[in-house]
């Protein structure tokens, strides 16, 4: 019953020039997505990939289960050393990523420009 | 279902013990709460809740056993909603505490436990009670319209 993730890998760059690698899901993020958010996320070098955004704009659903897969990407990111942004969350889940403290580890942006304009 | 008395509407529905099923109450909650005019805002914050609930009753209450349902009454007032989850289990004794990111980070908190968090976080109020003879425990939740909304 639990709706499946899509994740895509992209990469673009920066206004400055870097290579950023964006990892995009589709569909809802729950404890069935373990596959596409930490499967993709290990699909990807450690060594290349310097800067992930995490692209939301096709996700409705987030619960809790989904949102510790998120803050698990982050702690292998952070001992990898890679910097991650995010984006295109609704305003009740950047209120909720807010709320358990993920924005101290990961920048919220409302879109992609918006947050390789930082990059 | 549903059954209305002079002060208050309610809606029953019962869900499978199966993770997913979370989203029919999801809905059902949202739907209430647009009939009685909550802000979009708000509508949001009370999916959440209610998913996060029935994911307790579901994984914890009922231990994904099919053969238990999970009951969610929605009772609407004039001027808040009451939503009662229960389940089979024997209920939490403790309060929600706030998730620490940084010791989930680090490794020493599990990244998962941020329900009862969320929904306390997000509702005017959330209570736990633990059922009678151990079994029957529910959450009671009440998210209340705002002066502009009632």
């Amino acid at each position: 019953m639990q709706t499946d993730t899509k994740s895509r890998i992209d990469q673009t760059t920066s206004q400055s020039g870097q290579p950023v690698t964006v990892l995009r899901f589709e569909g809802d993020i729950s404890s069935a997505s373990k596959d596409a958010v930490i499967g993709s996320y290990q699909s990807l070098s450690k060594t290349t990939v310097k800067t992930l955004l995490l692209d939301f704009t096709k996700v409705e659903y987030i619960n809790s289960s989904g949102i510790a897969l998120v803050i698990q990407l982050l702690m292998e990111a952070a001992n990898s050393g890679q910097k991650v942004l995010a984006f295109g969350l609704s305003a009740h889940f950047q209120k909720v990523f807010t709320m358990v403290g993920i924005t101290k580890y990961a920048g919220l942006f409302p879109d992609q420009a918006a947050a390789l304009a930082t990059i | 279902m549903t059954a209305t008395t002079a002060r208050t509407t309610t809606v029953e529905v019962r869900l499978p013990s199966r993770l997913g099923f979370e989203k029919v109450a999801m809905s059902t909650a949202a739907s209430v709460a647009k009939l009685m005019g909550f802000r979009e805002e708000r509508i949001d914050d009370l999916k959440t809740a209610v998913a996060e609930a029935c994911i307790n009753a579901i994984e914890h209450g009922n231990r994904l056993n099919e053969k238990l349902s999970v009951g969610v009454t929605l009772s609407a007032g004039t001027d808040a909603l009451e939503v009662k989850v229960m389940d089979d289990g024997k209920g939490m004794k403790t309060q929600p505490a706030k998730p620490d990111i940084d010791r989930k980070m680090h490794g020493e908190e599990d990244p998962r436990g941020m329900g009862m968090f969320l929904i306390q976080a997000l509702v005017d109020e959330a209570e736990w009670v633990v059922g009678a003879n151990g079994k029957g425990s529910y959450v009671r939740l009440v998210i209340r319209l705002d002066k502009e909304e009632a």
